[in-house]
C-alpha cells in the first residue's frame, strides 16, 4: 500500500504542474492576443509579417509551451510502474 | 474524376486495409484477454502512437474541414481561437495521468464506463455512463460520415451514395477486423499524413499568394478587420473567443475517447513521450491548418461554401497528384475521428450492457462473435443514417461534445482526485450537466458572452461538491454495511 500512496503523490504534483502550464499558457495567449491586437489594425506593427499579436500569442505562444512542456517532462516527471503490484488488488 | 488526385487517395486506403489485417492477425496471436486486446489495444502502446491518437482522434472533420473554412472567413481571429487547443497535448495526460493510468489497472476497466463502476460501485453510474456514450458518439459519428462522405464526392467527383460506401466500407473492414490495435495504428498514419499534408500546403499557399507580406496586405486591404482578433465582422468578443478554452480545451479531459487513449499506454516513460510529441504536433497542425483557411482568400476570393476551401485551394496551389496527398489529410481526419468513435459505442454495447448485466459468464468465443458483430451491425446502421441524416440525430451532434464534457469531467476529474466524491454526487453531477447544457443551449445562447458549455461545467462542479458533502454520512455507512 506504501507503494502506491507513493505513485499516487507523484501524480499529484504532475496534474498541479499541468494546471500551472495551462494558466500560464492562458495568460500568454490571452495578454499579447488582446494586449496588442485591441489598437486599430493601422497602428500594427509586423513580425515577419505577421501582425504582432497574433505572431506572439500564437506563433510565440506555441514555441513558448513546447519548449517548457519539454523541460517540465524532462526535469519533474517522473517514471513509475503502472502495473498492479499486489496481487490481492486484483 | 480526376485519376492523378484520385489514385494517391486510393492507396491510402490500401494502407490502412493493410494494418487492419496486420492488427487483427496479432489479436488471433495474442493470448492475453480477447476484451482487454480488441478494445484497448492490450495496454500496449507506446509514445508515439498514443499522441498521434490522441491528436487525430480529436482533431476531427469539425476542425479539419470546417475550422479552415471558418477561418477564411474570419480571418485570423479563427486561428487565435484554435490555438485553444494546444492545451490538450499536455494537459489531458498530465491530469488523467499516471494515477488514471493505474487505477484503471486495478480495476481491471476496459471502457470508461468500467472504471466510474468501480470508482463509485454503482450500477446507476455506469448505465448513466454507457447510454450517453452510446446516444452522443452515435450521433457525433453519423454527422462525421457525413462530412467523409462529402469530401471524397467533391475530390473525386462521384455521387454522394457512392461516396458514402466507399467510406464506410474501408472504415468498417479495418474497425472490425482490427479493433483497438487498428484504430491506433492507422490514426498514426493518418496523424502523420496531416502533419505532413497541413505543411505542404501551408508553404505552397504562401508561396501562391506572394509571401507572408503581400498576403498580409491583401487582407487588410479587403477588411482590415480580418487581421484583428475581433473577426471579419468585429463579432468575436474576448470572453467568447476564450471559453473556447473550456470547450475544445482543458474540457477535452472528460471525453470518453480520449479518456480512453489515457488507459491504453504501456508505460511511463510512453506517457512522458507522449505529452511532448502530443504538445508539439496538436499546436504545429491547428496553427498550419487554420492559416491555410486565411491565406487562401487572397487567392481564392469568393468561395461560399466554407467546407470547400480546403480542396479548392490544394487543387489550386499543389500539383494534382500532391493535392491527392494532401487532401488524404483531411480524409485521414475523419477516419481517425470515426473509427474511435465507432469502437466506443461498440464497446459500450458488448462490454458494458451485454457482458456486465446481460450474461456475465460469456465465453471468450461468444463476446469474440458479438465484438466483431456489433461492430460491424453499428456501422452497417451508421451508413444507413447518413443516407438521409434524420433530424434528431443532427440535433443530437450539436450536442455531443459539449454533452459528453459536461456528464463526465467531474466524476472523472474529481472521483480521481478527491476520495470524498461519491456516486451520489457523481449522478447528479452527470445529470446536471447534460440537462443544463441542452437548456442553455436552447434558450439562452451564450450566456454572458460565452459558448453555452462554459455554465453547465461550472454548475456540474458545484453539484458534485455540494451532493458528495451532504451524502457523505449516508454513503459511508452504505459502504460500511456492503463491506460486511
Amino acid at each position: 500500500m506504501e507503494k502506491q500512496d507513493h505513485r499516487f503523490r507523484i501524480a499529484n504534483r504532475e496534474a498541479l504542474i499541468g494546471i500551472g502550464l495551462a494558466v500560464i499558457n492562458f495568460l500568454w495567449w490571452f495578454g499579447f492576443a488582446y494586449g496588442l491586437g485591441s489598437k486599430p489594425p493601422e497602428e500594427y506593427s509586423y513580425i515577419l509579417g505577421l501582425p504582432a499579436w497574433f505572431f506572439m500569442s500564437c506563433v510565440g505562444g506555441f514555441l513558448l509551451m513546447s519548449v517548457l512542456v519539454i523541460f517540465v517532462v524532462k526535469i519533474f516527471f517522473t517514471d513509475v510502474s503502472l502495473d498492479v503490484e499486489d496481487e490481492e488488488f486484483k | 474524376m480526376n485519376i492523378a488526385v484520385v489514385l494517391p487517395l486510393f492507396l491510402f486506403i490500401l494502407l490502412i486495409f493493410f494494418i487492419g489485417f496486420w492488427a487483427n492477425r496479432s489479436i488471433r496471436l495474442s493470448k492475453k484477454d480477447f476484451m482487454q486486446e480488441y478494445f484497448l489495444g492490450g495496454r500496449q502502446l507506446g509514445g508515439f502512437i498514443l499522441a498521434m491518437t490522441m491528436m487525430a482522434t480529436y482533431g476531427s472533420a469539425s476542425s479539419f474541414i470546417g475550422g479552415p473554412g471558418v477561418a477564411y472567413t474570419q480571418g485570423l481571429a479563427w486561428v487565435l481561437l484554435a490555438m485553444t487547443q494546444v492545451v490538450t497535448g499536455y494537459f489531458v495526460l498530465m491530469i488523467l495521468g499516471k494515477k488514471f493510468a493505474i487505477k484503471a489497472r486495478q480495476y481491471k476497466a476496459v471502457t470508461l464506463t468500467d472504471y466510474l463502476r468501480s470508482r463509485y460501485q454503482s450500477h446507476t453510474v455506469a448505465l448513466i455512463a454507457a447510454v450517453s456514450i452510446i446516444v452522443f458518439l452515435f450521433s457525433a459519428m453519423a454527422a462525421q460520415w457525413v462530412g467523409g462522405a462529402r469530401l471524397i464526392e467533391t475530390v473525386a467527383g462521384i455521387p454522394y451514395t457512392s461516396a458514402l460506401f466507399i467510406f464506410a466500407a474501408s472504415v468498417l473492414v479495418y474497425v472490425v477486423i482490427g479493433g483497438f490495435r487498428a484504430v491506433a495504428l492507422t490514426d498514426a498514419v493518418q496523424g502523420s499524413v496531416m502533419f505532413i499534408g497541413t505543411l505542404v500546403l501551408l508553404i505552397a499557399t504562401i508561396i501562391a499568394g506572394g509571401g507572408i507580406d503581400t498576403i498580409i496586405n491583401d487582407l487588410s486591404a479587403e477588411n482590415p478587420n480580418l487581421i484583428t482578433p475581433f473577426g471579419a465582422e468585429l463579432t468575436l468578443s474576448p470572453a467568447y473567443v476564450s471559453s473556447f478554452w473550456i470547450l475544445v480545451g482543458v474540457a477535452v479531459v472528460g471525453l470518453p475517447q480520449v479518456t480512453l487513449r489515457a488507459m491504453s499506454y504501456k508505460s511511463s516513460q510512453a506517457m512522458h513521450r507522449a505529452i511532448i510529441i502530443g504538445t508539439v504536433v496538436v499546436g504545429f497542425v491547428m496553427l498550419n491548418m487554420h492559416l491555410i483557411g486565411v491565406f487562401a482568400r487572397p487567392i481564392l476570393p469568393g468561395i461560399e461554401v466554407g467546407d470547400r476551401v480546403m480542396p479548392m485551394i490544394a487543387l489550386e496551389v499543389l500539383p494534382a497528384w500532391v493535392a491527392g496527398l494532401v487532401l488524404a489529410a483531411p480524409m485521414a481526419a475523419i477516419m481517425s475521428t470515426v473509427d474511435s468513435l465507432l469502437l466506443l459505442v461498440s464497446s459500450a454495447f458488448v462490454k458494458d450492457i451485454y457482458v456486465t448485466y446481460m450474461k456475465p459468464d460469456a465465453s471468450e468465443k461468444r463476446v469474440k462473435t458479438m465484438s466483431f458483430g456489433v461492430t460491424a451491425v453499428l456501422g452497417i446502421l451508421v451508413f444507413l443514417m447518413a443516407l438521409q441524416p434524420p433530424d434528431l440525430l443532427i440535433w443530437l451532434n450539436l450536442f455531443a461534445f459539449g454533452g459528453l464534457e459536461a456528464t463526465f469531467i467531474w466524476p472523472v476529474v474529481l472521483g480521481l482526485y478527491w476520495e470524498k466524491g461519491n456516486k451520489y454526487g457523481a449522478i447528479s453531477s452527470m445529470l446536471t450537466g447534460i440537462v443544463s447544457y441542452i437548456v442553455i443551449d436552447q434558450f439562452f445562447s451564450q450566456p454572458l458572452g460565452m459558448h453555452s458549455v462554459v455554465l453547465p461545467v461550472v454548475f456540474s462542479f458545484i453539484i458534485y461538491i455540494l451532493v458528495s458533502l451532504g451524502t457523505s454520512q449516508e454513503y459511508v455507512s452504505h459502504t460500511v454495511e456492503q463491506s460486511r
